[in-house]
């Protein structure tokens, strides 16, 4: 078997009495759609936020591509290729959406202790720049303030910065969250296009998209994974049904 | 070394300690709860140091004149915090900043047109102004005495109110939830202005008991001010606790510091070289007292507040 | 840094550069030492700007750099060295190296943390001053002014003025490319997001450090010039007001916009020169209590007057103000 592309063992962290993530264990295999899902409360962010470096860990261990990151800042997690997106948009406002997209490439082009040269006019760093947003469906906004850009723009922003980072695995706190039907469709059409350059862990509360969307998908109860397995295995498992499933319409679910 | 002057200049901290206390107690609390910064919480020192000497010269009691002084700073206090300091809550912490450090102009200012610009004296009642023998062959000022008396007394008081009152579970509410408590039906605005006067006359008190140690003179509470903020830093922000902690280590570090760093030098280099870094090396002791403090807690050492 | 800024710099460096033959022709040489002052404190207010406009660090020390570099030309002549191209350099070293400390320490803290550690770390240096007796205390220090070996002669009023004016230009530019730079891109974005910032890959920390310390070396530029005007030097310089002054020139000027801050540095002293003579006029001995008028024109500035005197002439194309805090 190939080595995981992110490797989740035995994973702690609680807030006072209030455990988030309780002795998770999880493997990502490279280039898949691994998603995570659960009812509100169950830890899904807590969880990217312990992947990403935001959040030190209680217990346990994470490993990116075999190399131990679990006591790694969230800068060197991301220079390792480990890129994330925010479930409340995350971007520089009063930036142009093309310089958002350029900073997270030059983040990826050595220092930034250059002082001289003007960094927006400089082809190394807004050439890649633009093919991103082109990638993301952003082509022609780059130079609208990014905070005059629509959510569901903001939205694709957030995933064009992260693809910047020419990353091997993103993290992507539901990326759907706030927009409407064909922006999610748009978005959905987006991440299967992403499919096989990146390893993806994808937490989201669009079922349709999941189930659309993934590989294999991990449930998660009060910090613990009560199963793990493809879409059908999913959609079939009683405690699943019970524990989570059971309070969304189960008609959304016959639908994927 | 004399350990009776050891006990004294222990004495000396403790009652800078909790002087600087009652300064950075209103400080931390109006932090904590208003997210507020307020330079112009020194010029309430002042201002009551002025009103209690204007006071105590017109009532000719050194008691009615104080217990009219802090009723009277209360009221500077609201009339503060309605006018000018509520606009700002809302700003960004830079705005604070200058908005009250252009206060601190207007209020030195006025201070020098009513009271001049020469220091004012005010004495002390004889009841006041005699030694005790804290231990035999140990005399220790009075005044100095009450003063820590009182710091230790409001320190508990202010302990008192905001662990255990309804008003203490009103501001403890406040500082995380503030539609929380306009939930409860409790008026925001008023609690926000009775929180704000209160701080004023801890302040206040402060100046009040300052004055007859020094002279009052305008601006008399700035450079309190900033040892309040060095407290508050220390302590944690928004932590009563952790300001009476940390004024009291404040106070004894600075006062017991400036007296026995010089001679603590001299141990170790020539005595010319100690006399010169002594005095020197005192006056800096709080700062690299926090810096250090900072290396190790950035947040303080008890912080209340996570956001 | 759009093309509006770059003409309002340029037709403000050159009224600057007017003011020498100015004063000769109208015989008024007071002026030529006023707007001398004007153009240190504007390097010193836009050394600010860099960290606080737009690294949105709210550094309430920033006087104590001008103290030092203040300090080390007169500590210098003190010991017979006048050499300006010794002093000066070492002034700015200095200015760097207590700039890389203090920024070290408070940039571990953020918020009101930061804004009362810089405030604390400055009144350590203002008290150190005083108390070392064999520079003055608290009385000073005078301080020759700099030579530099035949090539300016800094007595001369109108070569001295240049020096200064060249140095103010030299500064303006410098940062107006340092803004626009990758680092530049990283100061300004720290600022607006700086958890994003480390979620795409960057160490922020050190960007701000060295900013910090760029900005702190600027100062202690502005300080050497400061004790060559004065031929003397005092804790004075670095007591906290002066930090609040500066502070107070970036905000009234423009925050974020380089230019600004000289344009308020020139408000704010034109304002402390004029305003008592002013309320003189109003009222008998009013002049006295100029500060009273001045305190609520600061919190005016603060309440209403966002963008500050640029944003006057600047109808668009701003550079983010808001302060992440």
């Amino acid at each position: 078997m190939t080595e995981a592309a992110l490797r989740i063992e035995g994973l702690c962290k609680s807030f006072g009495s209030l455990v988030a993530t309780d002795d998770l264990h999880l493997d990502i295999a490279p280039g898949e759609i691994h998603a995570i899902i659960g009812p509100n409360g169950a830890g899904k962010t807590t969880l990217i936020a312990q992947l990403s470096g935001e959040l030190r860990s209680d217990r346990g261990r994470v490993s990116f591509a075999g190399r131990d990151i679990t006591s790694m800042s969230m800068p060197a997690r991301s220079a390792l290729g480990l890129a994330r997106s925010f479930q409340v948009t995350s971007i520089f406002q009063d930036f142009s959406a093309l310089d958002n997209v350029a900073l997270a490439v030059q983040a990826q082009a050595g220092h930034s202790f250059h002082f001289w040269r003007p960094a927006q006019k400089d082809p190394r760093l807004q050439d890649p720049a633009r093919e991103a947003l082109a990638r993301i469906g952003l082509g022609d906004r780059g130079d609208v303030p990014a905070a005059n850009l629509s959510h569901g723009e903001q939205r694709q922003l957030e995933i064009a910065m992260a693809l910047a980072t020419r990353p091997s695995l993103l993290l992507l706190d539901e990326p759907m969250a706030g927009m409407g039907r064909d922006e999610s469709r748009h978005m959905v059409d987006l991440l299967q296009g992403l499919k096989g350059d990146h390893t993806i862990v994808l937490i989201e509360h669009d079922m349709d998209a999941v189930f659309a969307l993934a590989d294999r998908i991990t449930v998660l109860v009060y910090g613990r994974a009560i199963a793990t397995g493809a879409p059908a295995q999913i959609r079939a498992d009683r405690a699943v049904r019970a524990a989570y499933l059971g309070t969304e319409s189960s008609t959304d679910i016959g639908d994927a | 070394m004399d350990p009776l002057l050891l006990l004294e200049q222990a004495f000396n901290g403790l009652q800078f300690g909790v002087m600087l206390f009652l300064i950075a107690a209103g400080l931390t609390l109006v932090f904590g709860i208003m997210d507020l910064v307020n330079l112009a919480h020194g010029s309430l020192v002042m201002i009551g140091a002025y009103l209690a000497t204007t006071l105590i010269a017109w009532t000719d009691s050194f008691i009615f004149g104080i217990a009219l002084a802090l009723p009277a700073t209360f009221a500077v206090g609201v009339l503060v915090e309605v006018v000018a300091l509520r606009t700002l809550y809302r700003r960004n912490h830079l705005d604070q900043v200058l908005a009250t450090f252009g206060l601190i102009l207007f209020f030195n200012e006025v201070v020098r047109i009513i009271w001049g610009a020469q220091s004012i004296y005010s004495g002390l009642p004889d009841y006041l102004s005699g030694q005790v023998e804290i231990i035999p062959g140990a005399p220790y000022p009075v005044f100095r005495l009450v003063i820590i008396a009182v710091g230790l007394i409001v320190a508990a008081l202010i302990y008192t109110i905001v662990a255990h009152t309804r008003l203490g579970m009103l501001i403890r509410a406040g500082a995380s939830n503030n539609e929380m408590v306009g939930a409860l039906g409790i008026n925001i605005k008023s609690l926000f202005t009775f929180v704000f006067a209160l701080g004023a006359v801890f302040a206040g008190l402060a100046g009040m008991m300052l004055g007859p140690l020094t002279s009052v003179e305008p601006g008399i509470g700035e450079p309190l001010l900033i040892l309040a903020f060095v407290v508050i830093i220390i302590g944690g922000i928004g932590s009563i606790r952790g300001a009476f902690i940390a004024a009291i280590l404040i106070g004894m570090a600075d006062t017991v510091g400036r007296v026995f760093l010089p001679v603590l030098l001299r141990i170790f280099v020539s005595d010319a070289a100690a006399d010169t870094a002594g005095p020197a090396l005192a006056s800096m002791l709080i700062y690299i007292l926090m810096a250090a403090i900072l290396v190790v807690r950035p947040r303080g050492l008890f912080p209340a507040r996570t956001g | 840094m759009n093309r509006q800024q770059i003409w309002i710099s340029l037709i403000t460096l050159t009224l600057f550069a007017v003011v020498p033959p100015l004063t000769v022709l109208f015989d008024q040489p007071f002026y030529l030492d006023m707007f001398a002052r004007i153009m240190i404190l504007a390097i010193a207010a836009v050394s600010l700007d860099l960290i606080l406009g737009h690294g949105g660090m709210v550094s309430f020390g920033h006087a104590v750099y001008m103290g030092i570099g203040a300090y080390a030309v007169g500590i210098l002549s003190y010991y017979g060295i006048d050499n300006g191209f010794i002093q000066f350099p070492l002034a700015m070293l200095a200015s760097a190296l207590i700039g890389l400390i203090f920024g070290a320490m408070s940039l571990r803290t953020s918020g009101v943390y930061f804004i009362m550690i810089t405030l604390a770390f400055a009144q350590m240096l203002f008290f150190l001053a005083i108390s070392l007796e064999e520079f003055g205390g608290d009385d000073g220090m005078s301080a020759a002014r700099s030579e530099f070996a035949g090539l300016i002669d800094m007595y001369d009023g109108v070569q001295f003025y240049y020096l200064i004016f060249a140095c103010l230009a030299l500064v303006l530019y410098l940062l107006h490319r340092l803004v626009l730079s990758r680092f530049g891109m990283v100061i300004r974005a720290s600022r607006s997001n700086e958890k994003r910032m480390h979620a795409i890959g960057y160490p922020t920390y050190r960007y701000k450090l060295a900013a910090f310390t760029i900005a702190g070396t600027i100062c202690g530029l502005a300080g050497a010039l400061f004790a060559n005007l004065n031929e003397f030097v005092s804790p004075d310089v670095m007591h906290w007001t002066h930090s609040g002054e500066i502070m107070v020139m970036v905000i009234m000027g423009g925050i974020g916009t380089l230019i600004g801050p000289v344009l308020g540095a020139s408000a704010f002293l034109l304002l402390e020169e004029y305003l008592p003579e002013w309320m003189e006029m109003v009222m008998t001995n009013g002049g006295e209590h100029w500060a009273i008028v001045m305190g609520p024109i600061l919190i005016a500035i603060v309440l209403f007057g966002r963008g500050g005197i640029h944003a006057l002439f600047a109808s668009r194309g701003k550079i983010g103000v808001k302060q992440n805090d």
